[in-house]
């Protein structure tokens, strides 16, 4: 159950405001290993979003294409889930009926979904707020809310984008450590846009740089670091050597 | 800030003065009417004493008319108000989504709705008779257009990028409009829906005032004619009371249907 994407000479063209045609990213070129925990970083507008929109089936590319185990992403797969750069939650929606949505959608039984969800919760630190509304919930835990939306989909494939941007520091290092011990026991392939550079070296196998618009990748940095990692794992020498290449490529992106 | 904890408090060690309130302001408003009355400021067939509004009343309740009439008021304002709502809101939506509909649709529309309707009732009892058609007519028309315009509305309201997550989950057309739309336009459609509830009593009696033999606002008018004033104020005490009876089912539709706004907004403010 898991899955490799093979990204080919991918390009997004959008209308701009005037009429004329805006490059927002590509060409990008890459692929990935099975169960590869992949973080993507570059100055913000360069086009991280659209790449994991088209990652998505969402929109398709300008040009160029993008392969799943072979097969064109054309469309939505039950194998890939995104993650939004907000939460993105049902506001009349318990925490419960949002985290199952996607069963609900599938058609799943209002019980076994119930049951998939609730089992799902405690993992995420939401146990109590089962019957709350997003309105009740912290930033945290509305994020946490959106993690489980995703993690119940049980996909091949995780598309995160900024997950944590909208955190405290504290509460997100706790979110990401949460997010990593899940990882472990599925190894879904994971493609996470971040800006914290220390993130994204402390949870990948590999690091992206992307250049400025339209992005292409500039840098593709690997992380050797045993895992399972430690959150001291990052006072390291060999951490801040890799923390230091990734910051020396986004500077000259 | 003193005074808004002052009335905090107050509130809270009398809860029923709150309740009680209202009432009262009916009572005050009942005895200044009686005084009126009594010191005969006004002839009577102007201003008649409650006491004979009140027996007008139970008279016309006794002899089964003033029954009859409501039944015919409320039997076509049912029928109005439904027709008006689903063809509002099948209308709104279908003009939400289709923005060439829009442009074709929007000038006819503008037209009709800034024109009252009592100006084209009288042509609308010519085409549909002097029956009850014209009155469910004036009524689903009153109706149609506040609901056509907050369905637009709602619909539009609804985040797109709530959209591109039930894209994402490869939601059906089916469960976009029942899972995403309906739900976030709700707030809007039961505000269309308050205001349509009350302009549909309005929408019948128009159609009655111009042509009926039957109804209260057929009543209204029939009173009036024969200056039986006290019968012109139960008829029309009686419109009020259905208006606030719809108003006040409205409300508790809202209250249960958007029990999630006001638990979130609680949270918030603190
Ligand atoms: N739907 C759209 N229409 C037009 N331009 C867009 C659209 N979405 C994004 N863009 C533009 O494309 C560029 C890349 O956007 P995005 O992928 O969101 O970047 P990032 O996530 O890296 O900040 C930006 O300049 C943005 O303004
Ligand atoms: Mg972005």
């Amino acid at each position: 159950m898991t899955a490799s994407l093979a990204v080919r000479g991918v390009t997004a063209v959008y209308t701009a405001p005037n009429g004329g045609s805006l490059p927002a990213l590509g060409p990008v070129t890459f692929t990935t290993a099975p169960s590869e925990f992949i973080t993507l970083v570059g100055p913000s507008g360069c086009g991280k979003s659209t790449l994991l929109r088209l990652l998505a089936g969402l929109q398709v590319p300008t040009k160029g294409s993008i392969l799943l185990d072979g097969k064109p992403v054309t469309e939505p797969s039950p194998r890939v889930a995104i993650m939004f750069q907000d939460a993105n939650l049902m506001p009349w929606r318990t925490i419960i009926d949002n985290v199952a949505l996607p069963l609900e959608l599938a058609g799943i039984s209002r019980d076994e979904r119930n049951r998939t969800a609730q089992a799902l919760l405690p993992q995420l630190g939401l146990e109590e707020f089962a019957p709350a509304y997003p309105g009740e919930l912290s930033g945290g835990m509305a994020q946490r809310v959106a993690l489980g939306r995703v993690l119940i989909q049980r996909p091949d494939v995780l598309l995160l984008d900024e997950p944590f941007g909208a955190l405290d520091a504290l509460t997100r290092e706790q979110v990401s450590a949460d997010l990593m011990s899940l990882w472990t026991q599925e190894r879904q392939t994971v493609m996470m846009v971040t800006h914290d550079i220390n993130e994204a070296v402390w949870l990948s196998d590999r690091v992206l740089v992307m250049s400025r618009r339209p992005g292409q990748i500039i840098a593709d940095i690997a992380v050797p670091l045993p895992r399972p990692r430690v959150l001291a794992v990052t006072y390291s020498e060999e951490f801040g050597h890799i923390a230091q290449r990734v910051r020396a490529n986004i500077e000259r992106a | 800030m003193q005074i808004t904890m002052l009335s905090r408090q107050v509130n809270l060690r009398m809860p029923s003065s709150r309740a009680l309130a209202p009432y009262l302001g009916l009572l005050v408003l009942l005895l200044l009417w009686e005084l009126i009355t009594r010191l005969k400021i006004y002839p009577e067939f102007i201003i008649p004493p409650p006491r004979a509004v009140f027996d007008t009343f139970v008279q016309t309740l006794l002899d089964g008319r003033l029954w009859t009439h409501t039944v015919t008021t409320v039997g076509q304002m049912g029928i109005g108000l439904f027709l008006g709502l689903v063809a509002g809101v099948a209308l709104g939506y279908l003009i939400a989504k289709n923005h060439m509909l829009e442009q074709m649709l929007s000038p006819i529309i503008v037209a009709i709705q800034s024109t009252p309707v009592v100006a084209y009732a009288p042509l609308l009892v010519i085409w549909f008779g002097t029956g009850p058609t014209s009155k469910i007519v004036t009524c689903m028309l009153t109706v149609f257009f506040p609901m056509l315009t907050n369905t637009v509305v709602g619909i539009r309201s609804v985040p797109p990028s709530l959209r591109d997550l039930m894209h994402s989950l490869r939601a059906t057309r089916w469960q976009m409009f029942t899972r995403l739309e309906v739900p976030a336009a709700m707030p809007i459609l039961l505000g269309g829906l308050k205001l349509s509830a009350t302009l549909s009593v309005i929408g019948v009696v128009v159609g009655e005032f111009v042509s009926a033999n039957a109804g209260l606002g057929y009543l209204v008018k029939l009173a009036r004619d024969s200056y039986n004033t006290p019968l012109v104020m139960v008829a029309v005490l009686m419109l009020a009371l259905i208006a606030r009876l719809m108003y006040g089912a409205v409300a508790l539709l809202e209250h249960r249907l958007l029990a999630w706004q006001s638990r979130s907004r609680r949270q918030n403010s603190l």
